[in-house]
C-alpha cells in the first residue's frame, strides 16, 4: 500500500513538473521567445555564476572536512619508505592540477555568465590566435615533462627488485578465493619451491616436501592469525596466486600489485613505522591534551562502548584490490610492524608448517629419516641442555637423558640414527676437556631382572664404545647398567614403562 | 538577436547546389514505402540515428537503474531491500526477519552489466551511433550514408547484442559478474563465479555482435566522410561533429578487432579447452590441466580496444560540444585547426598508452616508462581543446539553453575528471590510486558524465532535426541543473574515499576497519544517485512528449546554424534534399563575421573574402 502511495506521489511529480514545463511555454507564447530567452539568459547566467562559486567553494571546504583521507595529510601518514615518496609526488601533482582547476572552471563559468546573450550585442568575431594557442601547448607541456621525470624517477625506484647482497627478508602472499595465506621462510630465509599440481587439503599452498628449503617455512592461512615484520627491514613480497586474479594490496603502505596465477610479481618495500607509532600518530593530542584527530577517538566497535578506541585498535591491513569472484571484499589480513627485538622472538615462536603437519605422515618423502633441519635442531636442544646443566648447582640436574639414543628391542646395538645425539655429547666433552661422565643404562620391569640388569649394561657399553670410536679417553667415562632398578615413572603403564626404558649421562666432574 | 538574420536556403540550393540526378531515380521512395520498412528495417540514415537513440535510452534508464540498486546496497547496507524482491527474485535474500539483502553474486552482476551497458551500448552505440547516423550524411551534404544496408545492418547487430545481452540477465546462474572488462581466469572458470558459466557465453556472444555492429557502422561513416562529401565540402570545411566521428570510426575500426580476439580466445579458454590465458590454476578442489597461458595477454587485447574506446566515446562528445558551443556562443569555435590536430593527436595516441590500465598487474615495471610518457603526454592536446572552448565562450553573445548548457558542462566535467587523469596515469600514484574509488571518480566524470553531457548537448540541440518538434526548454534546463549538481556531489566525494586506499569493486567495506568509516559518504553518494536518477526520467519524459507534443520547429534553421543540416525541409524525408544537393562555399564557423550574424556554408564567398579566417 506505501508502495503505491510512494508511486503516486512520485507519478503526481512527474505531472506537476510537466504541467511547468507546458506552462514556461505558453508563457513564451504570450511573452514571445525573444523576451524568454533573454529572461531565460540572465537567469542561467547567474545560476553558472552561482554554481562556479559554489561548486568551488565546495571543492576547498570538502577538501578540509577530509583532510584526515588525504595522502600525506594528518592521520594519513604512508607507513613506507617509498609511500612518503609517493605521497609527495601526489600533492606536487595536486598543486599544479588544482591551479588549473579552479582557473579554468572561473574562466569557464565566468565567460559564460560575462557574455550571456543580450539583445543588440554582437558576438566578437575570433577564429584562432596562434600566439596564445601556442603559449597555452607549451605550459602543459612544459608541467607534464616535470611530473612524467619526478613520477618516473619514482616509480623505477619503487618497483626495482632487490639486488644479490642486499639485506632484506622474503615473504611469500598467495591469493585465492577468498582468502590470503601468507608464508615465511623460516630460519634459511629460503622459501621453498611450490608446483600447483601438489595443492591438497592438507598441502594449501602446493609446497614441494622433497625440497629441504620448504621444512622450515611457516604458512599462515587463518585469516584471524597476525602476521609481524620488523620495522625498518627491507621487506620483499613475493605474490602468486592460486586460482585467479588477486591484488596484494596494504594502503597504509602504498602498496598494490597484482597476484597472477602462473607469473609470481613482487612487491619490495620497507616498513617506517611500527603499529604501536602508527596508532599514537592517530591519538596524537595537541597542548590541550584534545585529540588531533577527533574521528579515531571513538569506540572502535559500534556496538561497545567500552571497546578500545579506533586508533588503539588501529591494525595495518591487507585487502584484495583486484575483482575476484563474490567474496572480493572480504579477503582482510593483519600484519603487525614490530621492533626487530620483537619480530625476532615472534619468529621463534612459530612452527614450520612441514614439521607440524606434514613429517612423517604419508605424504612426508623423508617419512622415517632424519632430516638435517631436525638433527641440527636437536643438537641446539641437546646444547641447552647441558649447559643448564653444568650451570646448575643441584646434584640431580647433572644428570641428562639421551633422548634420541635408540636400540633394537632386546638388543644392544644402537640403531643408526642414534649416533646424531652421542656425536653431540662428542662434541660437547671435546669442548670441555676436563669433562668426566658416569653412562647409565636402564630398563622397565619387563622380563626376568637378571637379563634386564645385563641388556643395560651392554647397553651402556655399546654407547661408550661409540664414544671411544670418536676418540674420547676411556678414562673419562664409566659404562654402569642399572637394569630396572631406578625407575622415573611408575611401571605400571605402557607410557610409564617407555619413560623407564633409556640411556642417561651423568656429569661426574666438569 | 534585434536583428533577425535569414537565408532563403531553398534559393540558394537551387542556384549553387549540386545536381546530382536524385529525382530521375526516385519516383517516390521505394525502399520506404510501408510501416516496416520506413519505421522498423528502414535505410534512411535519419531513421536508424532515432533508432539508435531511443535503443541507447531505453539501455541508458536499465544501466543507470542497475547503479541505484547496487548503490543502495553500498550506503544502505542494513536496511531491508525485500521491496526489490519483486523485481529481482531469488537475488535479494530474505531472512527470517524478513530482512531483504542483495546476493553478492548479483551485486557482482549488476556492477559489471552497468560497465558494459554504459560503455559499449549506451555511450558507444547510443551516441556515435547516433549522431554519426544522423550528422554525417546531413553535414556532409550526402543524401544517405555510402551503404544504408550496411548501415541498417549495423543497427540491427547491435539490437541482436542487446537482446542477447538483455537474455542474460534472466539466467538463474545470473549474467556475467566479473566486471566489464572480464579478466580471466574468472571469466574463463564457471568454478570462479557462477556468472562465469551461461552469464559469460552470452556477454561474450553478444559483444562479439556489437563489434560487427560498430564495424559495419565505422566503415560506413568513413566511406562515407571520403567519398560523399558534397561539392566544396574540403576536409578542412568539415564541421568539427565530422571530423569528430570520422575519427572516432578510424579508431574503432583499428581497435575494435582486437577485443574480437581477445573475445575469441576466452571462448576457445571456456569452450575448447585451450589455455590462452589460463596458467597454474587448482579450483574447486581440482588442479587444472591447463598451462603456458598469461592472463595478462589478455588485459594487453582488452585494452588494446578500451583504451582507445575511451576516446571512441568522448570524442564524438567533444565534437558535438565543439558545434553547439559554436552555434549558441554566436561565435566561431575558437582554434579550428587546432582543435582537429588535438583530436588527431588524441586518436593517434589513444593507441600507445592503453598498458596505463596495467601498471599494478604485473607486467614488467620496465615498460610503465613508456607508456606514462604517453598517457600523460595526452594531456597536451586534451588541454589545448578545453582551452579553445573556454576562448569560445569568450566575446561570445550566449544563449543560454539546455544544449549550450550542457556544452558549458561537459567542458567543465572534462576539465575536472581529465586533471585526476594527471594523477593516474602517473605509475608512481597509481600505486596507490589504481582500482580505488579515485579511478571511479575519474572516469566517471571524464568519459561518463562528460560524454552524457555532451549527449545531451546533441540531443536537445538536434531534437529539432530528428522530430520537427522542440523538447521543453524549461525542463530540460532543470534536467542540467539537476544532473550537474548531483553528478559532482555523486562523484566528487568518491576521490577522497580513493585518497584512503577504499578499493573499487567491493560489495560491503565493513570488513575492513580502513574503508569502513565513510558510511556517511556512501549515504550520500547513494541519495545523490536516487535524484540524478529522477532527473534523467524527468528527460526521459521530456524526450517522448516533446516528439509528440514538443513546440513544433517552424523555421528550417531555429538555432541560426551554419551546417548544412539546418538547409534541408524541416521534416526530410530519404534523401535529405528534395532537389539538388547544396554545394558548400566556406567553413563551418562564419558567426559574427564582418557583423553578420550566421553565415550558412551554402552562402558564396564575396569578391575578396578570404574563406576561414
Amino acid at each position: 500500500m506505501t508502495g503505491l502511495i510512494i508511486l503516486l506521489c512520485i507519478l503526481l511529480i512527474f505531472v506537476i513538473v510537466v504541467q511547468i514545463g507546458k506552462v514556461s511555454e505558453i508563457a513564451g507564447k504570450i511573452r514571445g521567445d525573444q523576451e524568454i530567452e533573454v529572461d531565460g539568459n540572465r537567469i542561467n547566467g547567474a545560476i553558472s555564476i552561482i554554481f562556479m562559486v559554489l561548486f568551488l567553494v565546495g571543492c576547498v571546504v570538502s577538501a578540509i572536512y577530509y583532510e584526515d583521507s588525504m595522502l600525506g595529510y594528518g592521520p594519513h601518514v604512508a607507513a613506507s619508505e617509498h609511500g612518503v615518496g609517493l605521497d609527495r609526488i601526489f600533492n606536487v601533482t595536486l598543486f599544479f592540477t588544482g591551479i588549473v582547476f579552479i582557473l579554468t572552471q572561473i574562466a569557464l563559468f565566468y565567460f559564460a555568465w560575462k557574455f550571456q546573450g543580450r539583445p543588440g550585442k554582437k558576438a566578437m568575431f575570433i577564429s584562432h590566435d596562434n600566439k596564445l594557442e601556442v603559449i597555452w601547448t607549451i605550459i602543459p607541456a612544459v608541467v607534464m615533462t616535470f611530473l612524467v621525470v619526478g613520477g618516473l624517477d619514482a616509480w623505477n625506484d619503487v618497483m626495482a627488485d632487490v639486488t644479490e647482497g642486499e639485506d632484506y627478508m622474503e615473504i611469500e602472499a598467495t591469493g585465492q578465493q577468498f582468502a590470503w595465506t601468507i608464508r615465511y621462510p623460516g630460519e634459511d630465509g629460503l622459501i621453498g619451491t611450490k608446483n600447483y599440481t601438489l595443492i591438497n587439503p592438507n598441502n594449501p599452498l602446493g609446497m614441494d616436501w622433497s625440497d629441504e628449503k620448504n621444512h622450515d617455512d611457516m604458512v599462515s592461512t587463518g585469516a584471524g592469525e597476525i602476521m609481524k615484520l620488523p620495522v625498518n627491514k627491507k621487506v620483499r613480497v613475493r605474490i602468486t596466486s592460486r586460482d585467479v586474479l588477486h591484488n596484494f594490496d596494504m594502503p597504509h603502505f602504498r602498496i598494490k600489485m597484482d597476484a597472477v596465477p602462473g607469473l609470481p610479481t613482487y612487491f619490495v618495500f620497507t616498513p617506517t613505522v611500527t603499529t604501536e607509532e602508527y596508532r599514537a600518530g592517530l591519538g596524537a593530542t595537541d597542548k590541550n591534551g584534545d585529540p588531533l584527530y577527533p574521528e579515531w577517538w571513538e569506540p572502535s566497535d559500534e556496538e561497545d562502548p567500552e571497546s578500545p578506541m579506533r586508533w588503539e585498535a588501529f591494525q595495518y591491513e591487507l585487502a584484495c584490490a583486484e575483482l575476484c569472484g563474490n567474496g572480493h571484499y572480504s579477503m582482510r589480513r593483519v600484519f603487525e610492524i614490530v621492533s626487530q627485538e620483537e619480530f625476532d622472538v615472534w619468529a621463534a615462536s612459530q612452527q614450520s608448517y612441514y614439521l607440524t603437519t606434514i613429517r612423517n605422515t604419508d605424504e612426508d618423502p623423508f617419512k622415517g629419516r632424519l632430516l638435517d633441519v631436525e638433527i641440527k635442531s636437536r643438537g641446539k636442544e641437546f646444547k641447552n641442555r647441558l649447559e643448564t646443566a653444568l650451570a646448575s648447582e643441584a646434584i640431580e640436574d647433572k644428570t641428562l637423558r639421551f633422548d634420541y639414543v635408540n636400540f633394537n628391542t632386546g638388543s644392544a646395538v644402537l640403531t643408526p640414527d642414534s649416533r646424531y645425539e652421542l656425536e653431540n655429547l662428542v662434541a660437547a666433552m671435546s669442548d670441555y676437556p676436563n669433562m668426566t661422565v658416569e653412562l647409565a643404562g636402564h630398563t622397565d620391569n619387563v622380563g626376568g631382572a637378571d637379563g634386564n640388569q645385563v641388556l643395560s649394561q651392554n647397553r651402556a657399553v655399546a654407547v661408550m664404545n661409540f664414544l671411544a670410536g670418536k676418540g674420547i679417553s676411556s678414562s673419562r667415562m664409566t659404562a654402569v647398567g642399572y637394569g630396572p632398578s631406578v625407575p622415573v615413572e611408575s611401571n605400571d603403564t605402557e607410557e610409564g614403562r617407555a619413560a623407564n626404558r633409556r640411556t642417561e649421562f651423568k656429569i661426574i666432574n666438569q | 538577436m534585434a536583428e533577425v538574420t535569414t537565408y532563403n536556403e531553398e534559393v540558394l540550393i537551387e542556384e549553387h547546389g549540386y545536381d546530382d540526378h536524385f529525382h530521375d531515380h526516385h519516383h517516390g521512395d521505394k525502399y520506404q514505402s510501408n510501416f516496416i520498412t520506413h519505421y522498423i528495417f528502414s535505410m534512411d540514415h535519419k531513421v536508424i540515428a532515432k533508432q539508435f537513440l531511443i535503443t541507447g535510452i531505453f539501455w541508458g534508464i536499465i544501466g543507470a537503474a542497475m547503479s541505484i540498486v547496487f548503490r543502495l546496497q553500498l550506503g544502505f547496507p542494513e536496511e531491508n531491500m525485500a521491496w526489490i524482491k519483486p523485481i529481482l527474485g531469488k537475488w535479494i535474500v530474505v531472512n527470517q526477519d524478513g530482512i531483504g539483502t542483495l546476493a553478492p553474486d548479483f551485486y557482482y552482476a549488476l556492477v559489471t552489466m552497468h560497465g558494459t551497458i554504459l560503455v559499449f551500448f549506451v555511450l558507444t552505440a547510443g551516441l556515435s551511433g547516433t549522431f554519426s547516423n544522423l550528422l554525417i550524411p546531413l553535414q556532409i551534404g550526402a543524401r544517405d550514408m555510402a551503404s544504408p544496408l550496411l548501415n541498417m545492418m549495423s543497427y540491427w547487430f547491435f539490437f541482436l547484442s542487446g537482446s542477447l545481452m538483455f537474455a542474460s540477465l534472466f539466467l538463474s546462474t545470473g549474467p556475467f559478474s566479473g566486471g566489464w572488462t572480464a579478466y580471466p581466469p574468472l571469466s574463463v572458470l564457471p568454478a570462479a563465479s557462477s556468472g562465469s558459466g551461461a552469464g559469460m557465453t552470452l556477454w561474450a556472444t553478444s559483444l562479439i555482435f556489437f563489434v560487427v555492429s560498430v564495424l559495419l557502422g565505422g566503415i560506413n561513416y568513413i566511406t562515407t566522410v571520403l567519398n560523399l562529401r558534397t561539392k566544396g565540402m574540403t576536409m578542412w570545411r568539415l564541421p568539427l561533429t565530422i571530423w569528430a566521428f570520422f575519427i572516432t570510426a578510424i579508431i574503432g575500426l583499428l581497435s575494435f578487432p582486437v577485443l574480437i580476439s581477445a573475445l575469441l580466445l576466452t571462448v576457445f579458454d571456456r569452450e575448447l579447452g585451450t589455455s590462452f590465458f589460463l596458467s597454474d590454476i587448482y579450483i574447486g578442489g581440482e588442479a587444472l590441466d591447463r598451462v603456458g597461458g598469461s592472463p595478462i595477454l589478455f588485459q594487453h587485447l582488452f585494452w588494446f580496444l578500451g583504451h582507445p574506446e575511451v576516446y571512441i566515446i568522448i570524442l564524438p562528445a567533444m565534437g558535438l560540444v565543439s558545434e553547439v558551443l559554436s552555434v549558441h556562443a554566436r561565435k566561431p569555435i575558437f582554434g579550428y585547426k587546432a582543435m582537429v590536430y588535438s583530436i588527431l593527436a588524441i586518436a593517434f595516441l589513444s593507441f600507445i598508452v592503453w598498458a596505463h590500465h596495467m601498471f599494478m598487474s604485473g607486467v614488467n615495471p620496465f615498460i610503465a616508462n613508456f607508456f606514462v610518457i604517453f598517457t600523460l603526454i595526452i594531456a597536451v592536446p586534451s588541454a589545448v581543446k578545453v582551452f579553445n572552448w573556454i576562448a569560445t565562450l569568450y566575446g561570445g553573445n550566449i544563449r543560454f539553453n539546455s544544449a549550450s548548457l550542457y556544452s558549458i558542462g561537459f567542458v567543465s566535467m572534462f576539465i575536472s575528471g581529465g586533471l585526476t587523469g594527471i594523477f593516474l596515469g602517473n605509475s608512481a600514484i597509481d600505486i596507490q590510486m589504481h582500482d580505488t574509488y579515485f579511478v571511479v571518480a575519474h572516469f566517471h566524470i571524464v568519459m561518463g558524465i562528460a560524454a552524457f553531457f555532451g549527449m545531451f548537448a546533441g540531443i536537445y540541440h538536434w531534437f529539432p532535426k530528428m522530430f520537427g518538434r522542440f523538447m521543453n526548454e524549461t525542463l530540460g534546463r532543470l534536467h542540467f541543473w539537476g544532473t550537474i549538481i548531483s553528478a559532482y556531489m555523486i562523484f566528487w566525494p568518491m576521490h577522497y574515499m580513493g585518497m584512503a586506499g577504499v578499493p573499487r569493486r567491493y560489495y560491503s567495506f565493513e570488513a575492513f576497519d580502513a574503508f569502513s568509516h565513510f558510511d556517511e559518504m556512501n549515504k550520500f553518494i547513494t541519495v545523490f544517485a536516487i535524484i540524478s536518477f529522477a532527473f534523467q526520467i524527468l528527460f526521459v519524459i521530456n524526450f517522448f512528449y516533446s516528439i509528440w507534443k514538443g513546440k513544433v520547429v517552424t523555421t528550417k534553421n531555429p538555432w541560426g546554424a551554419n551546417t548544412l543540416e539546418w538547409t534541408t525541409p524541416i521534416n526530410a524525408g530519404h534523401g535529405n534534399w528534395p532537389g539538388r544537393i547544396p554545394s558548400v562555399n566556406r567553413w563551418a564557423y562564419d558567426y559574427g563575421k564582418d557583423g553578420v550574424e550566421f553565415t550558412p556554408q551554402i552562402v558564396p564567398l564575396k569578391e575578396g573574402e578570404v574563406d576561414g579566417h
